[in-house]
């Protein structure tokens, strides 16, 4: 393929190992993230077929969504919950006999694997990377073209270091305008999100370009790529820049010396060249938007945090109708209530979307001189042992438990609920997650997705609220 | 993993839109180590209650023409959210081999058919067709052939389907696509050893 190329295409075509006739293509990654939920199986099968990992120094593995977030937690060894002991243990195990790089609860650089990743370099603009886990969106603010994977393909990487796919369709998001005061890259992309709907970018590679993205720093531009799957995309994509090049430079993983050189040279030819097409083209201006929230149990249900909660008797459609009845219903939540009269039990600043050093900072600019109110529990659970560190060394950590917040140590924590930190059946969240799922922070529990300025000024307010208000 | 060719039975309907990953399996089910054994938590928070934990029986897979259902009609954009292959897996556990969307999310599409589930698109007057017929319960039964492509309904009308020959002729022998990718062996090492020239760095 010839003429103008868009970094999608640049970076497929550079991936491509071999193409059948029908079109089905062979394409190798670079990189693979490993976790503890979706890896066991792969590495059975591995042994099952009497097959070993082909790069071994192309994975790194690391435990995030079991891991308790307790302060002073201790090893893998005192992890009460039997099951996410084992889940750890054998991932250990796996990581040893198959000789992959693994960073253990007790290293300082544990993490959630979309925040460890650019961390620690690994994350590189051009690569492609993987990893079982559908917010590995994340790494596309690297200008990488990085995608969530079953366990089927995880073994298939470790075997082969390829995957077997079809290239998917262009679709560039171009947002305009400054983003108002008390709106962050949250508020950015949840505003796309209830623009196309959770299935719109489906089948698509989503490239976010404009003024307002460009002025993002690293962790904004990791929080919209996050949550590029929200809106149906397997990848998001930010064509790397200055911003990114400083980010990486120095990174444990990243070249160094001549070999930078070398590679900063290549990453400036991947932006987009001029001409170049895309299937689908969207536009945004957020100069006009509110701070964010969402009323109902799917990301696309979001509004402005001055609106009421929608009526479906207004919606013609009727699929989307049931599906607000029966949202509006699980919520407990009655059309036209102020979206400012939702009062809420726990507060979650924290996961792959929102636990990075500029979300800390955020949280703890607003929180800071208030206290959280009574009724609620919040609890900040920073995405790495590096990022804990930052923020200490800010004095941050003082500034929330001041305001009453939990300090915790990191992992995925109460976004998807699975190491003890969740909802109770009927408790309702204010939460920095990336999914506002029934269940999916308890059976039974309610989720309202916010920025981290929104999720401490809910805290403090005891129940959703207009964090503009409290910084005025 | 199991071939997939012919399908004759009750198809149990599901009508609800965005149906997600954590509807299909929760997360609390996820500490498992193997790829069995998920079937009961199917649809968790739709079948069970929470609060007592019996079984839901409004729900359609509760329901006696429907408890041993193999294929699902299920609303726009099913299997959205996570990447978890527990979704699949949960689903072939208890026994569905077929689910026929207007469309479906792709981390979840690709996962299904590298377990010999087969997920078919139609179009949304098609959906509602197969809809009505599967909410006949027992007395519709529905066949749906790989090799011919088509779905016939109980009225013995024929839609007939599109499906990636890539991803049909896996399906249909049962096909481990590692052995298969394997066989490129010679292309993969090629393509190593032009990287390494180029990007070092990715070899450090």
């Amino acid at each position: 393929m010839s003429g103008p190329k868009t970094l999608f295409d640049k970076i497929w075509e550079s991936h491509l190992v071999d193409q059948q006739d029908d079109g089905t293509c062979l394409v190798y990654i670079d990189r693979q993230l490993i976790h503890e939920i979706t890896s066991a199986q792969a590495f059975d099968g591995l042994r099952e077929s009497g097959r070993k990992a082909r790069r071994p120094e192309a994975n790194l593995c690391v435990p995030d969504h079991n891991v308790p977030t307790t302060p002073g937690r201790g090893g893998t060894d005192e992890i009460e919950d039997d099951a996410s002991r084992i889940q750890l243990e054998v991932l250990e195990a796996n990581a040893a006999e198959f000789g992959l790089p693994y960073i253990s609860i007790n290293d300082e650089r544990q993490g959630i694997v979309h925040v460890i990743g650019p961390e620690q370099g690994f994350t590189q603009p051009g690569v492609t990377l993987v990893c079982g886990d559908s917010h590995t969106a994340t790494h596309g603010a690297f200008g990488a073209l990085a995608f969530g994977v079953g366990t089927s393909e995880v073994e298939h990487v470790l075997a082969t270091q390829t995957l077997i796919q079809r290239p998917a369709k262009n679709m560039r998001i171009t947002v305009t305008g400054s983003l108002p005061e008390g709106c962050t890259a949250k508020d950015l992309v949840l505003a796309i999100i209830g623009k196309i709907g959770t299935a719109g970018g489906t089948g698509h590679v989503i490239e976010y370009a404009g003024p307002a993205i460009e002025e993002l720093s690293m962790e904004g531009r990791m929080t919209v790529c996050n949550m590029t799957i929200e809106a149906g995309a397997r990848a998001g994509l930010v064509a790397p820049d200055e911003k990114t090049f400083e980010y990486l430079k120095g990174r444990p993983q990243c070249p160094k010396g001549a070999q930078w050189e070398m590679a900063v040279e290549q990453w400036r030819k991947l932006p987009t060249d001029v001409g170049a097409t895309y299937d689908t083209e969207i536009q945004l201006d957020v100069s006009e938007i509110v701070p964010q929230v969402t009323w109902g149990t799917s990301p696309e249900d979001e509004i402005g945090i001055t609106g009421v909660v929608p009526d479906p008797a207004q919606v013609s459609d009727a699929n989307r109708r049931s599906a607000m009845e029966r949202s509006l219903e699980y919520m407990d939540l009655k059309p036209g209530m102020k979206m400012t009269d939702i009062a809420v039990d726990k507060v979650f600043i924290g996961s792959c979307t929102n636990s990075r050093i500029e979300d800390m900072r955020a949280a703890a600019a607003v929180a800071k001189g208030h206290k959280v109110a009574d009724s609620v529990y919040a609890m900040v659970v920073p995405g790495s042992g590096l990022v804990k560190m930052q923020a200490e060394e800010e004095g941050l950590d003082k500034i929330f438990e001041e305001a009453g917040f939990h300090w915790r140590e990191p992992g995925c924590s109460m976004c998807l609920a699975m190491n003890g930190d969740m909802l109770q059946p009927g408790e309702r969240s204010a939460s920095t997650s990336n999914r506002n799922f029934e269940g999916r922070q308890g059976p039974g529990g309610r989720t309202h997705l916010v920025s981290p300025m929104m999720a401490a000024a809910a805290a403090i307010a005891g129940h959703l609220a207009d964090v503009r208000d409290l910084i005025k | 993993m199991e071939k997939f060719t012919k399908l004759t039975a009750v198809a149990a309907p599901l009508p609800i839109v965005n149906c997600d990953t954590d509807k299909i399996i929760p997360a609390r089910f996820l500490k498992t180590l193997t790829r069995t054994g998920l079937g009961k938590n199917l649809f968790d928070p739709l079948r069970y209650d929470p609060k007592t934990g019996e079984e839901n029986l409004d729900f359609v897979l509760n329901k006696p023409a429907y408890r041993n259902s193999v294929s699902l009609v299920a609303g726009h954009n099913f299997g959205c959210g996570s990447s978890r292959e527990h979704a699949p897996w949960a689903l072939l556990d208890f026994g569905i081999r077929c689910v026929i969307s207007t469309d479906f999310a792709d981390i979840f599409y690709n996962n299904s058919s590298k377990n010999g589930i087969l997920l078919i698109k139609v179009s949304p007057e098609e959906l509602e067709q197969l809809m009505e017929g599967a909410e006949r319960g027992a007395n519709a039964t529905m066949t749906v052939d790989l090799e011919s492509q088509e779905i016939t309904n109980s009225d013995g009308e024929k839609i007939i389907f599109e499906v990636d020959s890539f991803k049909k002729h896996c399906l249909l022998n049962g096909l481990d696509d590692i052995g298969l990718t394997l066989k490129k062996e010679s292309s993969i090492s090629a393509y190593e050893k032009k990287q390494k020239a180029s990007e070092p760095w990715l070899y450090a």
